[in-house]
Formats: structure tokens, sequence, C-alpha cells
């Protein structure tokens, strides 16, 4: 099994005529996933290589049955887009967009919390979702992955999430899930909603978590492993030299005083049982001594 | 972006938050004209994105014009915690009856908006948050609902602020909510809000962070736009749009996306370097993007190995690849690097990399291997 997506899953691109959204749309297409249709206002009636286009997407839903959007729209419209999939009725939304500003993801965030309880939000800014041989939507080079499990991935940061399904790869484990749930400082789905799927999971048997400074959502999904996982957990959080009070690029890399240190986070994650690793090499060889034992 | 006080102090205005009557000046002859404008006494402060100011004799109390000239002459160049001082805000001296702290920000792990007020202004609030902190008075707000004259009616009587000041404060709230959500910052902050033996209430000082993702609705910004803050090598890479940040090792950094970025300063930091910066060059990095990211290491002077570490998801290998070459052929790179390259169209590129491989110029397949060769060529340059 796998989680959030599978081979049922049905995705919509909003964006799909966009540079971005048709590379990626297509990208995730020709890996396997069940891409049925695009949206861009006032497109309606066209067609991205047989992928028929409409105007939104509750029209796309209804022709298609799309249960999944992908969001590739710039930062003025992302808001608006993910707000149209969540009235449409999508249960499931991935928002690759970097750099809508903050005040924006606020209000998108409360208001599905409020009013559309049930469309889960994975990012914005972040690198997707896959589950490897079933379904990928987003940026990441699927054949980076291995299908099969037994491990799930949880990432903040999108080169790293590549760093990490390779050096499993590498090794010869296989992945269910990989979740990317993005840098931003108000992420839809965080590592507590992506850890207790994965425990939900049977067929997902260990965990690798990857985290970064900033926030304080590292150390919240420690209370809850501690709490409610059982299944072997391998984090990396990076980060670890970058100085006090500077902005490293992700608007969530930034830590305040002692508060969101990499310390602080690797500490309350090896309190929680967690096996805490130095780099993402050491992640990938720690994972694969647990799968083994397994 | 961090907004000078002057320039805080100007946005508040925007949204009619009452400061006292100032101007800005770049030299002594010029505050003593703005002196005489406001009327005396006055304050001069110095315009540093750096706390302790005051004790760092940054803030002068100046009864008349000799006075100005003194304090201005002195605070004019001096340096505070690395920030050399170029400009003043001099503004008229305010009688202070009381004075208070108030604050919007965001709450991240309640993902809402947090105000915060406190009837113990005019010192560190960390300090006040760490040794008392039912001193301050907090109000979780969704953005959805918004935050009203009610609200800050409540909050300004929980944090204890004198009946005289209860009415301007919590009209400064509303509007310091409307210059923080409206005005898109990650942060405003006003410490000390004071209360006047008159009964006014208003801004003493402006902390204003602004949300660089929300610039393309607010050109009024580009007047705030200031990078004589930046250290030499964050200004030329902010000219060529780079994600910069300066660090104090040897060991130059180039890698795409932030957490990979970051990572990799961890790594070679493990392995017994120390990351001269952090650079991302995001995604999709084209040629043109790597050459120019290059030529930032190339001008930093403690640079003495170069570790360049892609992963591509959007970002091709060829593009990376063909990257190097061309600042190899644009400029006379100082420093040998070294350079791992995984992900799509790593082959590609690492065919490109074959013609331009020297004993400077090193390809490793492993992010850990890299970075113990960059460290080792670096002590072999020293």
């Amino acid at each position: 099994m796998s989680i959030f997506v599978d081979e049922n899953t049905r995705v919509v691109v909003q964006g799909l005529t966009g540079g971005q959204g048709r590379f990626h749309g297509l990208r995730n297409r020709a890996y396997g996933t069940q891409v049925v249709a695009g949206v861009t206002p006032g497109k309606g009636g066209q067609d991205v290589e047989g992928i028929p286009i409409f105007d939104t997407v509750a029209e796309a839903v209804a022709a298609t049955g799309a249960n999944a959007s992908f969001v590739s729209v710039p930062p003025r419209g992302a808001p608006a887009a993910i707000l149209e999939a969540a009235v449409a009725g999508i249960p499931f939304v991935v928002c690759i967009t970097e750099g809508i500003p903050a005040h924006d993801e606020a209000r998108v965030y409360n208001t599905l919390v409020g009013s559309h309880p049930g469309t889960r939000l994975l990012g914005p800014n972040c690198p997707g979702i896959i589950s490897p041989g079933k379904c990928n939507i987003g940026i990441t080079a699927g054949e980076i992955a291995l299908p099969g499990g037994p491990v799930g991935i949880v990432s903040r940061s999108g080169t790293l999430t590549y760093q990490a399904l390779y050096e499993l790869k590498q090794l010869g484990v296989g992945v269910t899930t990989c979740a990317g749930i993005g840098g931003d400082p108000v992420p839809g789905t965080n590592f507590v909603d992506c850890l207790a799927a994965f425990q939900a999971d049977p067929d997902t048997r260990a965990i690798a978590l990857f985290g970064e400074i900033g926030g304080s959502e590292e150390e919240k999904a420690a209370d809850f492993i501690a709490k409610e996982v059982d299944k072997p957990v391998v984090a990396y959080i990076a980060g670890v030299t970058a100085p006090a009070g500077k902005k490293m690029g992700h608007a969530g890399a930034i830590i305040s005083g002692s508060q969101g240190t990499a310390q602080a986070k690797m500490s309350a994650l090896a309190d929680a049982g967690v096996h805490v690793v130095n780099n993402p090499t050491e992640a990938g060889e720690k994972m694969a001594e647990i799968v083994a034992a397994l | 972006m961090d907004l000078f006080e002057y320039q805080g102090k100007q946005y508040f205005a925007r949204f009619g938050i009452s400061v006292s009557p100032g101007g800005v000046a770049d030299s002594v002859e010029q505050a003593v004209e703005v002196a005489a404008t406001v009327g005396y006494p006055v304050v001069v402060k110095a315009q540093v994105q750096v706390g302790g100011r005051g004790k760092a004799g940054g803030v002068k109390l100046a009864a008349d014009a000799d006075e100005v000239r003194l304090h201005a002459g002195n605070i004019l160049g001096l340096d505070i915690k690395g920030h050399v001082v170029r400009r003043l805000w001099v503004e008229h001296a305010s009688d202070i009856a009381a004075e208070y702290y108030a604050s919007f920000t965001l709450n991240r792990p309640a993902k809402k908006h947090l105000a915060m007020v406190s009837a113990k202004g005019g010192v560190e609030i960390e300090a006040v948050a760490a040794e008392d902190p039912a001193a301050i008075a907090r109000m979780d707000i969704d953005p959805v609902v918004g935050f009203t004259e009610s609200d800050a009616r409540r909050l300004v009587i929980e944090a204890g602020l004198d009946e005289a000041a209860r009415d301007g404060a919590a009209k400064i709230l509303v509007d310091l909510y409307r210059c923080y959500e409206e005005g898109d910052a990650d942060l405003v902050e006003v410490n000390p809000l004071i209360l006047t033996p008159s009964g006014a209430v208003h801004a003493l000082d402006a902390k204003v962070t602004l949300d660089d993702n929300a610039a393309f609705r607010h050109p009024e910004w580009d007047a705030f736009r200031d990078i004589d803050e930046l250290d030499e090598r964050e200004r030329l890479a902010k000219s060529k749009g780079l994600q910069y940040v300066g660090l104090n090792g040897f060991v130059g950094i180039i890698a795409n996306g932030a957490g990979l970025a970051m990572s990799t300063c961890d790594v070679v930091n493990q392995v017994g370097g120390a990351p001269a910066n952090f650079l991302d060059v995001g995604g999709g990095a084209s040629a043109e993007v790597m050459a120019d990211a290059l030529e930032v290491i190339n001008s930093d002077s403690s640079v003495r190995s170069i570790f360049i570490n892609i992963f591509g998801g959007i970002t091709r290998g060829e593009e990376v690849a063909n990257g190097i070459v061309t600042a190899l052929e644009r400029v006379a790179m100082r420093a040998p690097m070294v350079i791992r390259l995984d992900g799509t169209n790593a082959e590609e590129g690492r065919a490109i990399l074959k013609k331009v491989e020297s004993a400077r110029v090193i390809s490793s397949p492993t992010m850990l291997g890299a970075a113990r060769k960059a460290v080792e060529l670096a002590g072999a340059a020293q």
C-alpha cells in the first residue's frame, strides 16, 4: 500500500498549459500516473497531448472523475487555484508553487480547515508526492525511487528528498510513498499528518524523516512519534551549521534564538527513540540496516 | 526584507499609526536642519538593523544644535556590532508617562497570527518573556476572521495597560494589524509604544519585516531597498538574483535547493572543513546561473576550495556542466573545485565535465566523498 496517492488516483493539473505544468504534468503521465485533465481558464476545449483542458476544476471533475489536483500556477494565482480545487470537492491537492505570500498561505490554510475539512493540501513550495510504481504528482524524477516499500519518507526539502530516495535506491531499499511537505511557514500537511498515515499503512514498516532548521514541526513530530509510532524512524535535520537569524532560502529555514535549531530538533527526536543521523548518506545506510533486520 | 526604523515609521504612517515628527539625516549639517524643523529637544538615532544600539551609544538626546552636532558626529560612522552607521533618524523627543510593547507576527505552530501586548515595554521582550511570561498578553488571530476593535480592547485590558492609554492603544493595535496584514509584513513590532503625559499614545520605535514573496503587489517597497546592509559578496549575489548567505569558513558551496545547500554546509563541517557561504542556485538552474554563482564564489578571497553539489530534479545535469565550462572560460577561478552531479541528465553532465577535468576541476560520485576532497584541497591550498 501507500499513503495519499496510488494507482487509482486521477489527477487534474491546474496550469497544464503553462511551461512548468506541461513539462511536469506530462512527465508524471509518462511515469504511469493517471493524468486525466488540465485546467486553464479560457482554454477549455483544447488539449495537451491528448489530455483534455477545462475552464474550471468543477467541470474537470464532472467530466473525468479527477480526485487529486496538481497545482502548477504562479504565486499570484495559486491561492485561488487551491481554493477552487477544494470547492470542487477534490480531496487531495498538491501545490508546488514557490513564492506565495505568507499571509495568503495562512488564509488558504485556515479557509481549508474551516470550510473544506475534506481537502488535504500538500505544500505549497514542495516537490510533491510519489508512491513509486503507482503515482507521481509533482517534480520528482520518478526513476530515482525504487518501488515496493517498506520505507515511507517524509521531507521538508525537495532536493534532500531526491537525495534520500537515491541513497535508498542505491542500497536496494524500496519506498511505499515519499511525501515532500515543503519548507514554507504554513504547510498544508505537516510531519505529523504523514507519520500518522505511515503508521496506519501496513506496507510501510520503517519511516525516514528529513527536516531542517526553523519552526517547530520536527519537535511536534518527535512528540507524536513518542506517543503514537511504533515503527522504526530514522531522521536527519539539515542546517546544523546555519547561523542564527539568517534566512537560508526557504522561508521556513530561519532560526531565532535557540528556537528551531538543528540541535534542539535532533535531541527532541533522539529522546523520542528516533535514530538521528548526521547526513543523508548515513540516513540511507542506517535505514538499510534497519530494513535488513525487519 | 528588514526595514530600518525610519522606513518602518514611514510605513506605519501609511496606515495612520502615529509616530514622532522626525526626519532622515546622512550628515551632521542635515541632522541640525532636521532638528530645527521638528523642534528641540530631539533624539538622534543610529539607523542600523541590529539590536542594542542604545547601549552602543547610537541613541542620544540633544537639547540644542551644538549637542546635535556633537552626537551626530559621533554616531555617523560608528560601528555597532559590525554595522556601520551611515544614516540617522532625528525626531522630536517625547515626554513619556509609560512604555508598552505591541507586535503582530505569524504563530507558526498554530498556523494563525499572533498578537502580543505588554505593559512592560522599553526593555527586551525576550527578557520579559523569560522572567515574567504572564506580563505578555497573547491572542491568536484566525486570518479568515481578522482582528477587530473589540479584540484590541480585550487585549489592552488583559495586558494591564494604564486606563488613560487604552483607547489610544486599541486604535493603534487595529491600525498595526492592518499594516501587518494589508502591508504583507512578517513582523510588525513597536517597542516602546508610549503614553505621553497628555494622554496620547504613539509608536516610539518601529521594527518591520516585509515578506519578500509579496513584493509583486507592493511597488511602494522599491523605495525601501537598501543593499548597503549587505556585505560585498551578498551584494554581488543579490544583483545576480542568487540565494546567498555569507559565512566565515573557507570552502565555497554551490548547491541546488535550500535543504541540500544547508546539508552540504553541514557535511563540509563534519569532515573538518568550514563553509564560506550558503548558495542555493534554485530549481531549474541554467548554465548562466551556474556561471554567475561561480563568479560570486570566486570574488570571495577566503575561499580555498569549491564544492558544487547538484541533485537534478528540475535542474538538468548538462545545464550545470555547461555553466561550469562557461565560468571556466569567463573567469580565472582562483580555487580548485570538486563537483558532485546526480539526478536528471547527470550522465550527460558528467560527459561534458570530462573535457575540463584536471587537478583543479575534479568530479566525485558521492556527496560525502566530494566534501572530503574539497576539504583536502582547501588544506593543500593553505
